[in-house]
């Protein structure tokens, strides 16, 4: 009799196990060669991003004059940069200012938008009308172009590049979240917590939020994506990281009076743009695969 | 449609007037004294003065933004702090070079972008569809001042073969009428300028076009799979049409809203890519003069401009809003 018990326990689980759809969703992400490789990226440059002391062959911001330009070679991998800095060391320095620009700007569009978009879709009226109207104000603006607009009143710093990428990806959060509010709070589930006494917050954070993640999530890895990309844009442009400072972008606007004499300067910080901004988007696709099926090879 | 105009224009008004109040408050936001940030350290205080008393930055806030209200709508942007002249006509002298790079640019995003999505839904899976995609995501994870850094570095400094920066050659004569170099040199007949104003035009349209590309690709890809996937494609097939009927008569004909609804976003990041492109190819146009405006500490010109490209922007919207119907006698507008 306990046997028989014991198996029916099990199977309920397996039940559950093959009900839970976040746990469906990881499965169908690890199983698409998108989704792993993006992940894989990503673990690659936390990884350096963590080891970087370890993995940096040099001090990435000594200077050493009698080193300047030195082509790729073993001595110095990927060559030296106009003030003959390692430019390995600085690209595996650099990727911790990329994801850190990356995942406090989107944490911040992310906190903001998402309380835009839960309160705009649940109270509606007046609150949805003028919180809205906002939003459309801002996404007025080409996007980079009011990042500009943003440093060039608060200075140029990268504290300030990154509140002003928080600030222009916001929008983008508010519509998902307010899209996904106003279809699920007609649901009966919600009616039903109502009916059960629960409270505005229990039912925004509990029921409605929970049931809104998979755009969020998809949304929030490309927002990382374009974060990197437009932080690096501010910084090119002098906006954002500072010299010395081992930003991508700002490497890359170092090596524009040198193309001619040492093109490997430009080259290889631009290739590390592009494969973390590629991690992300590698996994926003996969990630927007598993979680909606319906839309997978489209 | 005509009702439908008239309610998207007023629908407007509240944008434009958000807009308008954003672009003033730039100054009003800065921390500390606006006028010590414009001038710098070294400003007398006979200057500071000066230049508080002309943006009338002295006056109670509402006062300040009625006059710029008043200002605006007769056209007025207020006094470059660089050259001293209106703003409105310095941005009226750049304004043609951006949007002759970004026409060409969309040209190319689209006559590229179009048929490379098409060609990769028809063959889905095949290798030309997934190097396709392969590049597409490339494309829209690549920062467009590096790609423009490449293309000068190969095509300009190793090959030769164009240009690296500015519209036109030195020795190159142009009278200019509408200070779009290429229309100006068909006005003026002039064929040997006609071919070096696109020698230059080139390598920055190519640059600013790319990423636009790629994402118009991806969009037209999956737009086009929706669509071939539909009972009435296979009812197309299935009374003996042509393929090339089916896909380019019945597919792409119902594929296109979301394309041009890309196609039209894609705009926005052509605006912002113009201040990056313009930047690296030291191209004379709006983008450029903003983002020296902004070393220069020059506000009202960062004003007027950032200004002036939500404007464009969001008529820009308008239009593409607009065109649904043409395109998809199904959209009713009401």
């Amino acid at each position: 009799m306990a046997g028989k018990n014991n198996k029916k326990i099990k199977q309920k689980k397996i039940m559950q196990k093959n009900t839970n759809p976040w746990l469906e969703a990881f499965r169908r992400l690890i199983k698409s060669r998108i989704g792993v490789a993006g992940l894989t990226v990503i673990f690659l440059l936390l990884l350096v991003a963590v080891f970087a002391p370890v993995l940096a062959p040099y001090d990435p911001l000594k200077t050493n004059i009698m080193a300047r330009y030195k082509a790729p070679s073993s001595e110095h991998l990927l060559g030296t940069d106009g003030m003959g800095r390692d430019i390995l060391s600085r690209i595996i320095f650099g990727s911790r200012i990329s994801l850190q620009v990356g995942l406090i700007s989107v944490s911040l569009a992310l906190i903001f938008g998402v309380g835009f978009g839960l309160v705009a879709g649940f109270y509606g009226g007046k609150v949805d009308m003028i919180i809205m109207r906002l939003m459309d104000i801002m996404l007025a603006f080409p996007s980079i172009l009011l990042a500009i607009a943003i440093v060039a009143i608060l200075g140029p710093q990268l504290k300030n590049a990154m509140l002003a990428i928080g600030i222009i990806n916001i929008p983008r959060f508010a519509r998902i979240i307010r899209s996904s509010v106003l279809s699920i709070k007609e649901s009966e589930y919600i009616s039903a917590a109502r009916a059960l006494g629960a409270g505005d917050m229990r039912i925004l954070f509990k029921h409605i939020l929970p049931n809104a993640m998979a755009p969020l999530i998809v949304q929030t890895t490309l927002s990382i994506a374009t974060a990197i990309l437009e932080a690096a844009a501010l910084s090119f442009l002098g906006l954002g990281a500072q010299p010395p400072s081992p930003e991508w972008g700002a490497m890359l606007s170092d090596a524009r009076s040198s193309l001619q004499k040492a093109p490997w300067v430009a080259t290889f910080p631009g290739l590390a743009i592009i494969f973390g901004v590629l991690g992300f988007n590698l996994l926003g696709d996969g990630l927007r695969d598993a979680l909606d099926p319906k839309m997978k090879n489209v | 449609m005509l009702n439908y105009i008239i309610k998207r224009l007023l629908a407007l008004i509240p944008i434009l007037i958000g807009v308008a109040v954003i672009v003033f408050l730039i100054v009003h936001l800065i921390p500390g004294d606006p006028a010590q940030t414009m001038l710098g350290e070294r400003a007398t205080d006979a200057q500071l003065e000066r230049l508080r008393e002309s943006m009338g930055l002295n006056d109670p806030l509402y006062i300040q933004f009625w006059r710029y209200v008043k200002d605006l709508l007769h056209g007025d942007l207020g006094r470059s702090i660089m050259s001293n002249n209106p703003v409105i006509s310095e941005l009226k002298i750049r304004f043609p070079a951006t949007l002759e790079l970004s026409f060409f640019a969309m040209i190319f995003s689209v006559f590229v972008g179009v048929p490379a999505g098409i060609f990769a839904a028809i063959n889905q899976n095949s290798w030309f569809d997934n190097l396709s995609m392969m590049v597409a995501l490339i494309g829209v994870s690549m920062p467009i001042f590096w790609l423009g850094l490449m293309f000068i570095w190969l095509f300009a400094v190793e090959l030769g073969w164009f240009p690296p920066s500015s519209r036109i050659s030195v020795e190159t004569v142009l009278n200019p009428v509408t200070n779009l170099y290429v229309v100006d040199s068909i006005l003026n007949g002039n064929f040997t300028a006609l071919i070096d104003v696109l020698h230059h035009l080139f390598l920055p349209a190519v640059a600013l076009g790319t990423i636009p590309m790629a994402i118009i690709a991806r969009m037209t890809r999956s737009s086009m799979l929706e669509v071939l996937r539909q009972d009435f494609i296979r009812t197309a097939y299935a009374k003996g049409l042509k393929r090339k009927a089916v896909i380019f008569k019945h597919a792409l004909k119902n594929a296109l809203v979301p394309i041009i609804t890309v196609v039209g976003l894609q705009f926005g990041v052509l605006l912002g890519g113009a201040v990056m492109t313009e930047t690296i190819f030291s191209w004379p146009g709006l983008g450029k003069y903003l983002v020296d405006a902004i070393y220069a500490r020059d506000f009202p010109i960062v004003q007027g401009g950032i200004l002036f490209f939500a404007g464009v922007f969001v008529f820009v919207n308008l239009i593409v809003d607009l065109s649904y119907a043409t395109v998809d006698p199904r959209i009713q507008y009401e």
